[in-house]
């Protein structure tokens, strides 16, 4: 049970774009989705991978194994629990007090031996500031391939694993393959992949795993913790309606005019790259694929052209409604429900007809 | 406060400040060239067309390796009203020479390679940096500027002022006046993506032939302007400009009109299925020859569009610009050889070599042209264009109305519109601006 | 201290476009910048040398020209940059990248001492990937910190830093050993504009050109596309949806087109109705 990897990666010629994968790594098995937990909770992407690595199992005739690394206790196994309501049909369970808060050193080293050890042909991991900070360690440990940002899964008649992101700023979009060596990891961010159904009486087998951990060799030091103030949060990624601007607000006072809105449906708000880097807002609110992705039931979208980086990151909502000046804005392309029109002079009444149909007497006058 | 003092300061990095600091630089003088731009070209909007002949005596062989567009074999001028236009057409493969005398170009990649040239003959070419103000010692000479960068004033024997059409430096300077409204024109552009293969069907073209359309009319409304279309290798750029004043005046904006000539049924056609990829504004120097400024003083001098040297009757100010930034150049590099200080009086040299030249003989022809196509704007670009339509459309519909009659109606509505003296007033009026 | 900032030159993909025909990207014309992501870090190093003494070396690896923006980087106040560059480098993906800059590194370090702290780009604009930071620590074996928001102490002497690092829902602050590799957050400080003096100096500078042998990298086969684990096989434009928007009408008043669109939105989904008034009234 080392964390080196177990053979040199062989060398690849400029022709082998082909599946020619080399004797040791025949035996690597099964898909893995990383559970990430911290302090307690586990990251709903952890969940959303799970979904999709279920769909990849079943193609490819395997097993979906949820993979925990944390602190001995409940809330550990609470995530193991839940994994198999997700759909783990297995468990990998790392349990060590060093394990208690991510660091990058020992959870790199344990998953690394993990991985070694029990061999998955696939690692999933969720795209966040602790899913990114783990996975690189890791891929470069094991030498193997690590694609990042993914929008799509799915696997290919000779059971490649071919991961589709974004390139180029986002102009276009790639589909990437680690053919020749394992496990293919990749990481997906969150919102992008639906959540799965929750089944509360599923349940899996529990493989415990015990790495080679020391505290005495573990450099990097935890001195406290800092919560975020609840009032600065935002919960863009999971709310149900969302409105958004554009550049075709022309102003940040214009923008008030989308927060109006957001206000009376009690909706969240955001905007679109730009607007970020001209200071409308900040960056926790920017909506597309360098920002957050959302899912909600209802996206308002007032003056956003729609390129492909905003696109990325919305097209998972239910309902679209895109208001713009330019009837051949690429919004268009992917917007449910489109006017061709001044947001700026559209937004206000949005919200005054929006508030009436939405109050308790308006519904009542319109169901009498 | 830096240690070191250059021979001569270039502020600007467009057509006039390339010039004339890679002219000074390949004589060996040690240049600093500061652009406000993220790079050089970055805030440089043209059609455009460069004019091989000027840029020739500045790098000969251009051609080697210069991002060029295509080459001019066809000019068409429009005469345009809101549904038809009457052209004039000149086609010459004489154009399709071994060195071909107009190209279009791609001001931000063309003015990006003109300044590695620059460059690679040894100035020194800061971007992002924005002089602020023009520093003059006690006895009121310009001895070097101050820029928005720490670091305090950079010194020189000559600062020249290649700033283009806004003009600010040198205003606060107390150079110059703030240009006015009715001698600076608003152009609009924008650039549209086709392939090569559409362009060169729908402009009849092979290889790297070029068309450029020069249109004026009722297209814009009434006030002074033209609107404007050339070919590139893989776009087209399509714009159209006003004066200033004319806009301020009316209720029409740049992109209302740049909407309307984009959807002029002359017009659309050429840019069907053509996807959007650039949006790009620029003001132009339209006053000529009343307009100039000051050109030189005591340590400086003005070249390109900051010193109004564009000929709006012509649509010329890159060769202009870079005229006078080589002669400028030409002219500082004489007073140091002769190791003498860069005084107002030894500075003239610079005007003498200007007026000696197409550039100011040029402007000084067509000095009477801006304020007349102004006065008379809504005869230019309204009655005739309309007139000459009908008359156009009279003559080429065939409706069994006899010929004469045909004639004598279009003649009769010339008159009507100006009367025979006014008809002979503009004649004469044009011939003599014209001259 | 001796600092080392690992900084990339991408096309502004602000401005990449795609062709509408043949569905590839039209990158010529289209301007190179520093990837943003780097600024942060490379102030946060200038900081560093300036409360501290020393010196920011900053390094690249990419086409020849890839020196722009290492002069940019000297401009904005670095003193030495270094610009690797090779043939065999090209098609790398994150893994066969970390190899080569792993490399650089220790031949930085035997020929101008040895780096107290590496820092690097949280991520890049054209990939995203935010791979190469911990790639490098790793293969170097010093510790990585990414997502820093602020560095709270440094001791070079007692060789320890405190930071403060992003995580969800908080902050964490993390102290550890030097030497580290740190990748800033955006937005974690206030990029610098170098002086007159840093612009001349870049402008005049000598940037330091490796190639692989020069740095020291031995394998070839671990670098460009034999050495990428993973290969790119499709590049396609995004198929647009098959239905475009449904479009409504506006009204002669703003007023009726907002009643148009709200009628338009809860006749597709009734249910939405219900919905939104329970958001809306707070319940």
């Amino acid at each position: 049970m080392s964390d080196t990897p177990v053979r040199d990666a062989p060398a690849q010629s400029r022709a082998s774009a082909k599946k020619e994968l080399p004797e040791h790594f025949r035996d690597y098995k099964h898909v893995w989705v990383f559970i990430e937990q911290e302090r307690g909770e586990v990251h709903p992407v952890s969940w959303e991978l799970l979904g999709a690595g279920r769909k990849l199992a079943d193609k490819l005739g395997v097993e979906l194994a949820g993979v925990v690394l944390g602190g001995p206790g409940e809330a550990t196994q609470h995530a193991v629990s839940e994994a198999f309501r997700y759909g783990a049909d297995l468990a990998y369970l790392v349990e060590d007090p060093i394990l208690t808060d991510y660091r990058n050193e020992p959870y790199s080293k344990a998953l690394t031996q993990l991985v070694n050890t029990h061999k998955p042909e696939i690692l999933l991991l969720g795209a966040t500031t602790l899913g990114r900070d783990l996975a690189g360690s890791v891929a470069t440990t094991l030498l193997t391939g690590l694609t990042a940002d993914c929008t799509e899964l799915a696997v290919d008649a000779d059971g490649s694993l071919a991961a589709t992101r974004p390139t180029f700023g986002g102009s276009l979009l790639c589909t990437i393959y680690t053919l020749n060596y394992r496990p293919q990891m990749a990481t997906v961010r969150p919102r992008q992949m639906p959540m799965p159904a929750r089944q509360e009486d599923r349940t899996g087998r529990i493989v415990s795993f015990k790495a080679e951990l020391d505290e005495e060799s573990i450099v990097t030091k935890i001195l406290r913790f800092i919560p975020d103030r609840d009032s600065a949060k935002s919960n863009l990624a999971f709310a149900d309606v969302v409105v958004a601007g554009g550049l075709g607000l022309q102003s940040a006072e214009n923008f008030q005019l989308v927060k109006g809105l957001a206000s009376v449906l009690g909706a969240e708000f955001g905007g679109s790259r730009p607007l970020v880097q001209k200071g409308w807002i900040g960056s926790d609110r920017q909506i597309g694929q360098t920002g957050k992705t959302i899912r909600p039931k209802l996206y308002i979208a007032a003056g956003i052209s729609g390129a492909i980086q905003h696109r990325v990151g919305v097209e998972g909502a239910d309902m679209i409604v895109a208001i713009n000046t330019d009837k051949n804005a690429p919004i268009f392309d992917f917007a449910h429900v489109g006017i061709v029109t001044d947001a700026i002079r559209l937004l206000p009444a949005l919200t005054e007809a929006f508030r009436r149909r939405l109050s308790p007497h308006g519904r009542d006058r319109l169901a009498g | 406060m830096i240690d070191e003092k250059f021979d001569a300061i270039v502020i600007g990095a467009g057509m006039a400040g390339n010039a004339a600091a890679h002219t000074m630089a390949s004589r060996g003088l040690k240049v600093l060239q500061l652009e406000r731009g993220e790079y050089p070209g970055s805030k440089n909007v043209q059609g455009g067309i460069l004019y091989a002949e000027m840029l020739e005596k500045i790098i000969p062989n251009f051609r080697e390796e210069a991002p060029l567009e295509r080459h001019l074999v066809e000019q068409r001028f429009w005469m345009m009203t809101d549904r038809s236009h009457t052209a004039l057409q000149y086609r010459s493969d004489d154009f399709n020479e071994e060195k071909p005398n107009r190209y279009t170009i791609i001001r931000s990649q063309f003015d990006r390679w003109f300044s590695r040239e620059t460059q690679a003959q040894g100035a020194i070419v800061i971007s992002e940096t924005t002089v602020t103000q023009l520093v003059s010692d006690a006895y009121g000479k310009v001895i070097g500027v101050a820029t928005d960068r720490r670091g305090g004033t950079i010194f020189a024997d000559v600062v020249v002022i290649a700033e283009g059409v806004n003009g600010l430096l040198g205003t606060r300077a107390g150079l110059r006046d703030t240009p006015k409204a009715e001698h600076v024109a608003l152009a609009v552009k924008e650039m549209h993506f086709l392939p090569r293969e559409v362009i060169e069907a729908r402009f009849n073209l092979r290889g790297d032939e070029g068309v450029v359309i020069e249109a004026a009319g009722t297209i814009s409304k009434g006030m002074t302007g033209m609107g404007f279309v050339y070919t590139n290798k893989e776009s087209i750029s399509v714009g159209m400009g006003c004066l200033v004043s004319d806009f301020a005046g009316g209720s029409e904006t740049p992109y209302g009109l740049l909407e309307a000539f984009k959807n002029h049924p002359s017009i659309k056609p050429l840019l069907e299925g053509s996807e959007v990829k650039e949006y790009a504004a620029h003001l132009i120097p339209e006053g000529g020859y009343n307009t100039i400024p000051e050109l030189f003083g005591d340590g400086w001098v003005v070249v390109g569009d900051a010193a109004q040297l564009n000929n709006a009757i012509h649509r010329e100010g890159s060769n202009l610009a870079m005229t006078s930034g080589r002669l400028a150049a030409e002219a500082i590099f004489q007073v140091k050889s002769r190791r003498e200080p860069m005084t107002k009086q030894n500075l003239a040299l610079y005007k003498k070599l200007l007026d000696d030249s197409f550039v100011m003989k040029d402007l000084k022809k067509y000095k009477d042209m801006p304020a007349l196509l102004h006065t008379q704007a809504k005869n230019y670009f309204l009655s005739y264009p309309t007139l000459v339509s009908n008359a156009m459309e009279n003559f080429l519909r065939v409706d069994g109305t006899p010929k004469i009659e045909k004639e004598k109606a279009s003649l009769r509505a010339f008159i009507r519109e100006r009367s025979w003296t006014g008809l002979f007033g503009d004649a004469v009026r044009f011939a003599r601006a014209w001259r | 201290m001796k600092i080392l900032v690992c900084i990339k030159q991408v096309p502004d993909s602000a401005q990449i476009r795609v062709h509408p025909v043949t569905n590839t990207i039209m990158r010529q014309g289209v301007p190179t910048i520093i990837n943003p992501y780097d600024l942060f870090s490379l102030e946060e190093a200038l900081r560093l040398r300036d409360k501290f003494g020393g010196e920011v070396t900053v390094l690249t690896m990419g086409p020849p020209m890839a020196s722009d923006s290492l002069r940019k980087a000297l401009a904005i106040g670095a003193d030495r940059a270094i610009l690797l560059t090779d043939r065999s480098f090209a098609g790398s993906d994150t893994l066969a990248t970390t190899y080569a800059l792993a490399q650089a590194v220790r031949k930085i370090q035997e020929v101008y001492g040895p780096q107290d702290i590496i820092f690097a780009g949280k991520q890049t604009i054209d990939g995203d990937t935010a791979q190469v930071g911990p790639g490098v620590a790793k293969r170097l074996d010093i510790l990585q910190l990414t997502y820093v928001s602020k560095i709270e102490s440094c001791e070079p002497v007692a060789r320890e830093i405190i930071v403060e690092r992003r995580a969800e829902g908080g902050v964490q602050v993390l102290k550890t050993k030097l030497p580290c590799l740190i990748t800033m957050l955006e937005g974690s400080n206030e990029i610098r504009r170098g002086t007159i003096d840093d612009s001349l100096r870049a402008a005049r500078a000598e940037i330091v050109t490796w190639s692989a042998k020069d740095a020291g990298i031995a394998d070839l086969t671990k670098c460009g596309l034999k050495g990428s684990p993973t290969i790119v096989k499709k590049v396609f434009a995004p198929t647009p949806r098959s239905e475009r928007a449904a479009f409504i009408e506006p009204g002669k008043t703003a007023s009726e087109s907002a009643d148009g669109i709200i009628g338009a939105i809860f006749a597709r989904k009734s249910s939405l109705e219900e919905d939104m008034a329970k958001l809306a009234s707070g319940s």
